[in-house]
């Protein structure tokens, strides 16, 4: 056969894939229409949001816009030595600019916070400034160091010059308790300050058990749901999707009062003598809650994907494994729960991902040792107000998912997920 | 070796699923080691569920079956050692055509060298040697089947059970299957007890056939005696073309009986009937009735032909004889071909002793 593929054309002499795309081009459009609306929706309350919430968390462009003329003289300036002339005299004009619109109090708390001392060191320049001592005929850098010690020192320039990009990193850093040291490196905060580090780690370990308890309790019903009589496997598919029929809310305060410490299921335990009256084991308001009713809420994410993916198994592969020999758990082991991995990936996944981003459950029946990271970007957003800091803890979190997503595809492959 | 003529038994089988309806009825059946038995019958005829209580999937609501004289009821199926292949095949699709054989010698702790020699063995019988790495999706339907095939005889069973292997292959593929296993059968000697509800299957493949009707078998014989001498109506209708004619018996003899049909009468073989007066099925296949017969026959009539269908390697020709619109006529496709035409009346002739008569439908 020769490399060279011939054109092949129609009848009428058009080539064949021209003819082909024309034909298709209709359908193409037709399909597109059909997907435009969510693809629109999508793009306006997801992929924009998520943008925008990255912008928001790495923006630092309020000092880069108030000291315009600074930033651009230091390009200039290595940073190792004190800075020239020109230097001074830009930061001088910039912070002037400042003082008329009256935000020069804003740029010195900033600058505060990346050094110690700016605070009072920009106040003596503003004073300087406003009773007109400054003669900008003369050296402007001799002045500025005349009036506070501070001008003169190289650190202080270095704070300010970090401060230049109009993007920074440092809400992500906060977010794994780390934070940009003076000499621009990556520092630790004090061990006993580490909240964050915590909150990650028992988000973690909560998604994971519960992840885990899920597929243990929902495997068997799953297994049941696919291979029971229609009859009984109705019933049973009704009491797995209950919780779904039930508010979210109230499914959480049925669990508040089943689980705390005067509540039924302790009172019950007190009853048949379990536990003595007086030490009522606690399961509210910490793990232990937010492992049950998490564990209860996402149950069907684990059992539908199971099911689906067991009721496509032949009931006669079981057979054929038992007539070739294998004992019932050989031929299990061996050939049902082989062919179930896609089902218990996929159902992993669901509930693992759902579960680490979980915020109504844990913020109510978690108390303080059962709150997740979730929690915490919540605080952030309704009562400091930091959404930059909200904001990239959010895509932390999002981006912790990605990277599951990105290991279980290499494990077991995204194409053999099947949802039904 | 001899061979133990009750190597399967089934003793007095019954199997009921709801306590209501019996869906096998005192089941009697004695298996030859080395025989090639099919069961044949219409869906919910019972067939199937005397496989699965062999096979150990099913448990006999009375009665005993054996297996070279020992009472297995109560033996698990993994145990039996009975090789299956299952009706859409049943071929673990995450394991290659190697580890699907190699499955029943790895859970029989075989050792590998012994194994492979075993695959490869198997697969040859089937000739799919290579194919040992594809999965079974990547194989064809008939390629399927063979590993089935091999599968259930890699492991050296003492009987084999196929529940209606060929099914879902299309007709060219079935037949040359029948052939491939009734060979491998002859070959390698094993019991093999056969399921299937396509009657052409049964007659080319087994030694014996049991027609199962309604939980019952209906007539255990060899194929030639099977069509040719049906002992009830329902063989002679699953078996097989048939013409039917409903009467009565006037008269009858040793080996001829007088039956009055609604305006006639003809002579035909008493099978079921003892005597007179008695309702009776007279069955008679096309092939032994002839248009214009040199010999001479004891029944002569004369149709009308209302149908003539081409067939190629023979011509059906319908005819409204003795009453009856429905009578079938096949004819060879020779070079002395008669002119068949529709309305035009022809001579047909055929001896009473084809002619059988049965229990009344």
């Amino acid at each position: 056969m020769s490399s060279e593929a011939k054109q092949i054309l129609t009848t009428d002499g058009i080539p064949l894939e021209v003819s082909l795309k024309k034909a298709e081009r209709k359908n193409k459009i037709k399909a597109f229409l059909l997907v435009a609306p969510l693809l629109l929706f999508l793009v306006i309350t997801y992929i924009f949001p998520i943008g925008e919430m990255f912008t928001r968390s790495i923006d630092d462009k309020m000092i880069t816009n108030m000291l315009p003329k600074t930033f651009k003289e230091m390009e200039n300036w290595d940073g190792q030595e004190l800075p020239p002339e020109e230097v001074f005299s830009a930061f001088y004009y910039d912070y002037k600019a400042l003082v008329e619109k009256q935000e020069h109090g804003k740029l010195g708390q900033r600058l505060n916070k990346e050094k110690n001392g700016f605070n009072s060191t920009t106040k003596r320049l503003f004073r300087n400034i406003k009773r007109k001592k400054i003669d900008e005929s003369a050296s402007i850098k001799e002045q500025m160091m005349k009036v506070h010690k501070n001008w003169g020192k190289v650190e202080y320039w270095q704070a300010i010059k970090r401060t230049a990009p109009p993007y920074t990193l440092a809400k992500y850093l906060k977010g794994m308790d780390m934070y940009f040291a003076a000499d621009g490196s990556i520092a630790q905060v004090d061990e006993d300050r580490r909240i964050h580090r915590i909150l990650w780690l028992r988000t973690l370990e909560i998604a994971l058990f519960v992840t885990v308890f899920c597929f243990l309790m929902g495997y068997p019903i799953a297994h049941l749901l696919a291979t029971l009589p229609m009859k009984y496997s109705n019933l049973l598919m009704i009491c797995v999707l209950l919780p779904f029929w039930t508010s979210l809310l109230v499914r959480t305060a049925s669990w508040m009062i089943l689980l705390q410490q005067q509540g039924v299921v302790n009172d019950f335990f007190v009853m048949i003598g379990l536990v003595a009256d007086d030490s009522r084991p606690e399961m509210m308001y910490n793990k232990v809650g937010t492992y049950v009713a998490m564990t209860q809420i996402l149950l069907p994410f684990m059992v539908l994907p199971l099911y689906s993916v067991m009721k496509t198994i032949s009931p006669s592969l079981m057979r054929a494994g038992k007539s070739l020999g294998g004992t019932p758990f050989v031929a299990f082991w061996k050939v049902y729960f082989p062919l179930t991995i896609p089902g218990i990936g996929a159902g992993c996944l669901l509930v693992f991902i759902l579960a680490i981003g979980y915020y109504i459950t844990p913020a109510l029946v978690g108390g303080a040792s059962g709150t997740l990271i979730s929690n915490q970007i919540a605080y952030h957003m309704k009562t400091t107000l930091d959404w930059s800091f909200a904001s990239a803890m959010g895509l932390m979190l999002l981006t912790g998912v990605l990277v599951i997503y990105w290991i279980y595809n290499k494990l077991v492959g995204v194409d053999n997920i099947k949802l039904g | 070796m001899s061979k133990n003529p009750e190597f399967v038994k089934f003793d007095k089988v019954d199997k009921s699923y709801d306590g209501k309806v019996l869906v096998v009825k005192d089941l009697q059946l004695d298996i030859a080691e080395g025989e090639f038995i099919t069961m044949l019958g219409p869906s919910g005829s019972g067939k199937t569920t005397c496989l699965m209580m062999l096979a150990g999937f099913e448990t006999p609501t009375h009665g005993e079956i054996l297996l070279d004289g020992n009472i297995i009821s109560n033996i698990p199926p993994h145990k039996r050692g009975i090789g299956m292949v299952f009706q859409n095949y049943a071929l673990f699709p995450h394991m290659t055509v190697y580890e699907n054989l190699a499955f029943p010698l790895r859970v029989r702790k075989v050792e590998k060298d012994e194994i492979d020699k075993k695959v490869d063995k198997a697969l040859s019988m089937v000739s799919l040697n290579g194919f040992e790495t594809r999965m079974p999706a990547q194989l064809s339907g008939g390629q399927q089947q063979r590993v089935a095939v091999a599968r259930a005889l890699v492991f050296d069973p003492a009987v084999v059970l196929m529940d209606e292997p060929l099914g879902a292959l299309d007709k060219n593929l079935r037949e040359s299957m029948q052939y491939e296993i009734k060979h491998i059968h002859e070959s390698i000697g094993v019991t093999v007890v056969y399921v299937t509800h396509d009657q052409s299957e049964a007659l080319t493949m087994s030694n014996r056939i049991a027609v199962f009707n309604d939980g019952k078998v209906q007539q255990l014989s060899d194929p030639a005696e099977l069509y040719e001498k049906p002992v009830n109506s329902f063989v002679a209708e699953f078996i097989g073309e048939n013409n039917t004619f409903n009467g009565e018996v006037t008269d009858i003899d040793k080996d001829k009986c007088k039956v009055k049909l609604a305006n006639s009468e003809i002579l035909a073989n008493p099978i079921s009937v003892k005597s007179k007066g008695e309702k009776t099925t007279v069955s008679l296949r096309p092939e032994r009735a002839l248009i214009n017969p040199k010999d001479k026959m004891d029944n002569m009539f004369t149709g009308k032909i209302e149908e003539v269908i081409y067939h190629g390697d023979h011509t059906r020709v319908r005819l409204n004889l003795l009453g009856s619109s429905e009578f079938i006529l096949k004819v060879p496709n020779s070079t002395s071909n008669l002119e068949l035409k529709v309305s035009q009346d022809i001579k047909i002739g055929w001896n009473s002793l084809d002619a059988r008569a049965l229990d009344p439908k």
